[in-house]
């Protein structure tokens, strides 16, 4: 008779390891003022980007590295990281598809990144980010006759400088954190997004982010701004090639909703979690957030991560307009010897403003999984709600889960709820479904899915079936 | 105890098995006949449920000796999913809750595992829809609950009701009911037993575990066993469950204690 053991985990090796062979125009490495006047030259900056990233550079260099949140990893050398790395091409730049390295479209297609026809199909539109430049786009011309701006991020600086300079660093400033100034020092490229007053925007845009080079950090800046009326929804999805060395990436995403609009931000993040002992793997610290900066404002974050060695990472939002709404939907997964330490923020200023959070975290293996959160109301906030729920999903006995809720209430009207669990994969929920004649795997993913569910309603549908297949994959073998 | 001269379809012989170190079955031999409903009745830990459970394979419980012969096939190397497909199914005394899952997801994937098992095509959501309504209407259940997650907020009534609802579908050749009458009304009592006696059939065989005799009032078995430490004490037609209703298990037990 097999008895299914809840401790005997892991398995399935990284379906999307291995490294395209592509000649990579890489900087030496080390971090200095030259390295960054360099990268500006190489994208032909303005000088009110040149200076706002010396600034940042300046101000890193007082900063220290944080340490409070519950991870555990060696110390990343910031001098061995090269900060840019583009790349070759054959030709200047590519004006379409067929410009584009066969070998790199072929890495796609791998991936699955839905770029010919399956994207028009699936109706998404998509800025490929190989490495640190963008390589391909398309749909342009149908967000074009909306009136919407989808480009890679340094396209923008020079077509758009002026809503680049009137935006960034407004909702994450320079001086924010260690991780986010390192990235406004040396960002490279990522993606930007405007959509104009009243419109709604006639796909969902996605970005396709994957690390190549070894040894290069990844520094992704992106950048959505959803004008008045607007609707926008940005998908954005993670895959990295298996290395054997730690890999940093420190991303920045910045939203702003102006009055009336909203913005849906969805990511499934599935980068190189590192081996079954725990080398290897990316560190993930991203910093993104969000500001309803207008009444009547919307933003909703929807996260499934299941990927990298460590992640940190707290998607917010800033309500600052009367009447604004913040959402965080997250799925984190931990196997292995992965850690994440994740959350949101939600900071209420404007009256009236609502904020829900909906957190589930599953730990497998030795797989370290920290809800940290900070719901916070501030004088100006009449009326402001939170609704917080937050539950734990344990399978097996290495594992573990950890909840780290802070709550500032300083309005007397404001109304705060935090509801809170911590389970098991129980055996009698796994027998319930075998003695129905369900495979044990089958039956896992049934129930990790059942319990993710509120979350996964959350994604645009594609990104759901997505969402789900990556849970199935990176818990495989977890119980059985 | 099979009265039909075929080979019977469940056949138990001195089986003897220990959960947490504790021997609960001390020799049971037990021969169920092909469409036949015997009743399995006894006092609190008697053995009862662990009977069901060993025999649908629940982690945990540790076979000394004996044997079980499903169709005339070992029944016990096989891994609880595979005796379920084999038509083996075990109404649950406590149906677990499962938050998330769909109850009709959970009992398409059943259906289809079992099929696919058995060389039959998979059913589509529509066919499965089709077939399910018939069930729902006989088990006088609402169809929304097919929506909802597996006994998620469901009244123990209604968790009974989901449990036979389940086997209707799923069309065991050997159903154990598990106290599948405990905390229902008399008026839920006749929608299951209503229910189970619909799947009585020459090719079908069901075996209820209860207390009391009130279930028998409404599904009428063939045969009636009693249990007692593990063992079964006295084996009869209907009338002794009676008898037992009226002098208590007392008379039983005692007698196996003499």
């Amino acid at each position: 008779m097999s008895t299914p053991d809840l401790d005997a985990l892991v398995s399935r090796s990284y379906q999307h390891g291995f490294v395209t062979d592509i000649d990579s125009d890489t900087v030496p490495p080390g971090l200095d003022e030259s390295v960054v006047r360099l990268i500006s030259r190489k994208k032909g900056e303005p000088q009110f980007l040149l200076d706002w990233r010396l600034r940042a550079l300046e101000h890193w260099r007082g900063m220290r590295e944080p340490h409070w949140a519950h991870l555990r990893y060696a110390p990343i050398d910031y001098e061995a990281i090269s900060y840019y790395s583009a790349p070759r091409q054959k030709t200047d730049g590519p004006k379409s598809l067929a410009d584009v390295d066969p070998k790199l479209l072929a890495t796609y297609d791998r991936l699955g990144v839905p770029l010919h026809e399956r994207a028009r199909l699936a109706g998404v539109a998509v800025d490929a980010v190989f490495d640190s430049v963008s390589v391909a786009t398309t749909f342009k011309e149908k967000l074009a006759a909306a009136g919407v701006i989808f480009c890679p991020f340094s396209e923008a600086v020079q077509k758009h400088p002026a809503l680049i300079e009137q935006y960034l660093g407004t909702v994450v400033p320079y001086t924010d954190n260690f991780y986010a100034t390192l990235n406004s020092a040396v960002f490279t490229d990522g993606s930007f997004v405007y959509v104009p007053p009243g419109v709604r925007c006639p796909m969902e845009l996605s970005t396709y982010f994957r690390i190549n080079a070894a040894k290069t950090g990844q520094f992704e800046r992106t950048l959505i701004i959803a004008d008045a009326g607007s609707y926008v929804s940005y998908l954005e999805g993670c895959t990295a090639p298996m290395r054997d060395e730690n890999q940093l990436h420190a991303a920045v995403v910045e939203l702003i909703a102006l009055d009336d609009a909203r913005i849906k931000y969805s990511t499934v993040q599935n980068w190189y979690p590192g081996d079954e002992q725990g080398r290897g793997g990316i560190y993930n610290f991203v910093t993104k957030r969000g500001e309803c900066r207008g009444r009547n404002s919307h933003i909703s974050w929807t996260q499934v991560e299941t990927g990298s060695a460590i992640t940190w990472k707290y998607p917010g939002c800033i309500l600052r307009g009367e009447n604004s709404i913040g959402e965080f939907y997250s799925v984190a997964t931990t196997n292995h010897y992965q850690q994440a330490d994740t959350g949101t923020k939600m900071v209420h200023i404007g009256a009236n403003s609502r904020s829900t959070i909906v957190s589930k975290g599953i730990s497998a293996g030795h797989g370290q999984n920290a809800y940290r959160g900070l719901v916070k109301i501030l004088p100006s906030a009449h009326g402001a709600r939170n609704f917080t729920q937050c539950d734990s999903l344990l399978m097996g006995a290495q594992c573990g889960a950890h909840t780290f809720p802070y709550v500032e209430v300083r309005n007397p009207t404001a109304t705060v709820e935090h509801e809170a669990s911590t389970s098991r994969i129980s055996e009698d929920q796994l027998f319930y479904c075998l003695q129905r004649g369900v495979e044990s795997e089958d039956a896992v993913n049934m129930i990790v899915s059942g319990f993710c569910r509120s979350v996964f309603k959350e994604l645009p549908m594609e990104f759901a079936v997505e969402a789900q297949n990556l849970l199935a994959i990176s818990l495989e073998g977890a119980v059985g | 105890m099979s009265q039909t001269g075929a080979a019977p379809l469940l056949e138990i012989r001195d089986l003897v098995a220990r959960v947490a170190g504790q021997t609960v079955l001390n020799g049971i031999t037990l021969s169920v006949g092909s469409g036949e409903v015997h009743a399995i009745m006894g006092p609190n830990g008697s053995g009862k449920s662990t009977l069901a459970y060993v025999l649908a394979g629940r982690p945990g419980y540790e076979i000394l000796s004996g044997s079980v012969r499903f169709e005339g096939r070992d029944l016990l190397p096989l891994a609880p999913e595979e005796r379920a497909r084999a038509g083996l199914f075990l109404g649950f005394q406590y149906p677990v809750e499962i938050p998330g899952v769909n109850n009709a997801y959970l009992l398409k994937a059943a259906l289809n595992a079992a099929r696919k098992e058995h060389g039959q095509p998979e059913l589509d959501a529509f066919e499965f829809l089709s077939l399910v309504r018939t069930k729902t209407k006989l088990m006088q259940i609402d169809e929304s609950f097919l929506g909802r997650g597996v006994n998620e907020g469901f009244s123990g009534g209604e968790k009974k009701r989901n449990e036979i609802l389940q086997m209707l579908v799923l069309e065991p050749k050997l159903a154990l009911l598990d106290e599948t009458d405990s905390g229902l009304d008399i008026d839920a009592l006749k929608v299951v037993a209503n229910g189970v006696n619909s799947l009585r059939a020459p090719g079908r065989s069901v075996v209820l575990v209860t207390h009391y005799q009130r279930l028998l009032d409404y599904i009428v078995p063939d045969h009636v066993h009693v249990l007692a430490r593990g063992r079964i004490v006295r084996s009869g037609d209907r009338s002794l469950a009676l008898e037992l209703e009226r002098r208590g298990y007392d008379w039983v037990t005692g007698q196996a204690a003499a």
